[in-house]
């Protein structure tokens, strides 16, 4: 159930174009194709920083044990499983009941045990919860105020704990790769699905998480091979794809 | 096991304790199966590993004449999953390869020092190699052994597997693992079609004492019914890996054991002195056969299941040692994401990276072996400049030399000396 705040951070006509491909969320070949893609380095990302920030070894099949992880807007659950297996307790967030649905069922058959729960971020800070890591990954670029969001996202993060945001750059390259390229020429995604305006760069998400009392860490690029048909990191290479991230000083209120 | 309510089985997650869903099932418990089990428990995934055959069967094995020639990558990987320790005693480095063809002076030769000073691989009896890696297995918490016992059948029921044992029980996996060998039911029954040749030879394996010293150096002579391999063993020992027109096996296996090693000392000659039979002799029809695909949903084949190539450069071993050092890195990869290790993804990976390499092995030993299984004079005499032309071009001997040694193409981090 959708949280009922007087003004929710929402925009219904993005959350309505995105239920209506809500059945192919597990489709590896499916609608999210780009998004299954793209999960194997986002995963490499967020475990490398968590497994940094919280003393453990990458290399351990369970080195999330115990780290309690929200995920906001989490669609189908396709990275609140993985962290799931990792160890970890995640909460998965969306704002659509249809989609926490789906992330449900496919969450019990895979044999994993997932709170999810369809609200808003801001839902959650006013009932007080926070996390050791928060996630807001593909999702700053579809919500009306970006900056109220990622305050919200800052708010959610414990002391000591951390953030990591992932959405594209509003830069000319950006329009040409994942408008042109990825909804026109490419058709992996419906055409719609971004909205150039609405793209954010690494400039405003880091000043808004500042102004949250958030540190800012690394940034990394992450960047399509068309011949191999797989994502890789880029330490500098920002102007598209990028995933930040951010910590909460230990000592922090 | 009987489900009393079978239109509603009980789903994985309910299942508890022996019945609780496993990460990968290997079934095979040869050489290739029980690196694959240990390969996967040692990254902390848990395995059951299903043999046929009894584990004492494989401990209590006494010296039965079998060996192989492990390359140096394979060492590397089998050192890598920390059983390596376990056979080492075991082992005979090889120091120099030495080609011949048939009676003629040219020959190629591939000396380690050319490359490096690590051996060219090594060669060891196949019971220290299953003995090491089951003392390993045997310390591994997360890897259920079931011997004997054998899957009956295979049905995938996403996002899992499930395996129906013969005497009734039920093993739930996120990945089947075939090392079921060259007859492979579990490929048969997932469908997979598979290319094979028969050659009209039959490989013949024992081992001989000799009197004089090998000094480290494995021989390979190509006559015309086969090539003949000569493998340094510990102390005063070697391997023969022989091949011979299937009629003539025939006649040569029913010799007595000093009629045998006078036939092989015939076509070795006298470099090591008088030659005299330990153990038994192992005979093989001669055969290539290679399955269409890798993989199908949930199932991976590796080792003899995947490709059985002719032996005679040796390499089936070590192309299934190289097929687990893959298959594990990209289903290990897969876990440390969280990732569905049985999931589209690894396997296609696996199947893109291990294609090329057997395909090409296979090939170029089917054509070695019809080059050198001829007596045709013109043939002769172009293979005898061929190996000459090898053994004076530094650079291509040692080309050749390092795929010998299966450190060439893309290698798994085992293959290459790191840890998985």
């Amino acid at each position: 159930m959708i949280d009922a705040q007087e003004k929710p951070n929402l925009d219904p006509e993005e959350i309505a174009r995105f239920e209506a491909m809500a059945g192919e969320w597990w489709d590896p070949s499916g609608k999210f194709k780009p998004l299954h893609r793209l999960n194997p380095v986002r995963l490499g990302v967020i475990r490398d920083l968590a497994a940094a920030r919280f003393d453990r070894d990458p290399r351990d099949i369970r080195c999330l044990s115990g780290i309690r992880i929200v995920d906001i807007g989490c669609g189908g659950g396709l990275v609140c499983e993985p962290l799931a297996r990792l160890g970890a307790e995640v909460l998965g967030l969306d704002a659509s009941p249809l989609n926490i649905e789906i992330a449900r069922t496919h969450a019990a058959a895979s044999g994993l045990s997932i709170d999810y729960r369809a609200g808003t971020a801001e839902a959650l800070v006013e009932a007080g919860e926070s996390f050791d890591l928060v996630l807001a990954l593909e999702i700053v670029e579809h919500v009306p105020d970006v900056g109220a969001f990622l305050t919200c996202c800052a708010n959610l993060t414990a002391p000591g704990g951390g953030l990591v945001m992932s959405t594209i750059n509003r830069t000319a390259k950006a329009y040409a790769f994942a408008i042109l390229g990825a909804e026109y020429l490419l058709r992996w995604l419906p055409v719609g699905t971004h909205d150039w305006r609405r793209f954010v760069r690494p400039s405003e998400a880091a000043t808004a998480l500042r102004a949250a009392g958030l540190t800012i860490g690394e940034a990394t690029g992450l960047i399509y091979n068309p011949l191999t048909d797989t994502w890789g990191r880029s330490p500098r290479d920002l102007d598209v794809n990028y995933i930040m991230s951010a910590t909460k000083d230990p000592a922090a209120a | 096991m009987v489900d009393p309510n079978p239109s509603n089985p009980p789903s994985p997650p309910d299942r508890h304790g022996e019945d609780a869903p496993v990460d990968v099932l290997v079934v095979g418990g040869g050489m290739a199966g029980l690196t694959a089990a240990l390969a996967f428990g040692v990254a902390g995934l848990s395995v059951v590993l299903v043999d046929r055959r009894p584990a004492t069967d494989v401990l209590d094995a006494g010296f039965d004449g079998r060996t192989s020639a492990l390359a140096l990558g394979s060492q590397r990987v089998l050192d890598g999953l920390g059983a390596w320790a376990g056979m080492a005693e075991g082992a005979e480095p090889i120091r120099e390869i030495r080609v011949s063809d048939g009676g003629a002076p040219l020959f190629l030769h591939y000396d380690h020092r050319e490359v490096g000073s690590e051996p060219l691989g090594y060669i060891v009896e196949n019971r220290h190699i299953r003995r090491a890696l089951h003392d390993r297995l045997a310390a591994c918490p997360a890897v259920r052994l079931i011997a004997p016992g054998s899957v009956e059948d295979l049905v995938l029921e996403e996002p899992q597997i499930r395996a129906r044992l013969s005497d009734g029980r039920e093993i739930w996996a996120r990945l089947a693992v075939a090392a079921d060998g060259r007859d492979s039911p579990l490929r048969r029954a997932a469908g997979i079609p598979v290319t094979a040749w028969d050659y009209p030879q039959t490989g013949i394996v024992c081992t001989v004492r000799h009197e004089k010293p090998h000094r480290g150096i494995a021989h390979e002579r190509f006559l015309p019914a086969g090539p003949l391999a000569m493998l340094p063993m510990r102390g005063n020992l070697s391997s023969v890996v022989w091949t011979e027109r299937r009629d003539r096996a025939a006649h040569l296996l029913g010799l007595d054991d000093a009629a045998f090693a006078a036939e092989i000392a015939r076509r070795f000659g006298p470099s090591l002195g008088r030659l005299e039979i330990v153990g038994g002799r192992w005979s093989y029809p001669l055969s290539l056969s290679h399955a269409d695909r890798y993989v199908a949903p949930r199932l991976a084949l590796v080792g003899d299941a995947a490709h059985a190539i002719h032996p005679i450069a040796g390499q089936g071993f070590n192309l299934g040692l190289r097929d687990v050092a893959v298959l594990a890195e990209t289903v290990v990869d897969a876990a440390r994401l969280g990732l569905d290790i049985g999931g589209p993804e690894p396997l296609r990976e696996y199947e893109r990276w291990r294609r090329f390499d057997s395909v090409a092995l296979s090939a170029a030993t089917d054509i070695l072996n019809r080059l050198f299984s001829n007596d045709l004079a013109p043939v002769r005499l172009a293979r005898d400049l061929g190996l000459a032309a090898v053994n004076r071009t530094p650079t291509l001997r040692r080309f050749f030399m390092r795929h010998a040694m299966g450190v060439v193409g893309e290698l798994p981090r085992l293959a290459r000396g790191e840890p998985l």
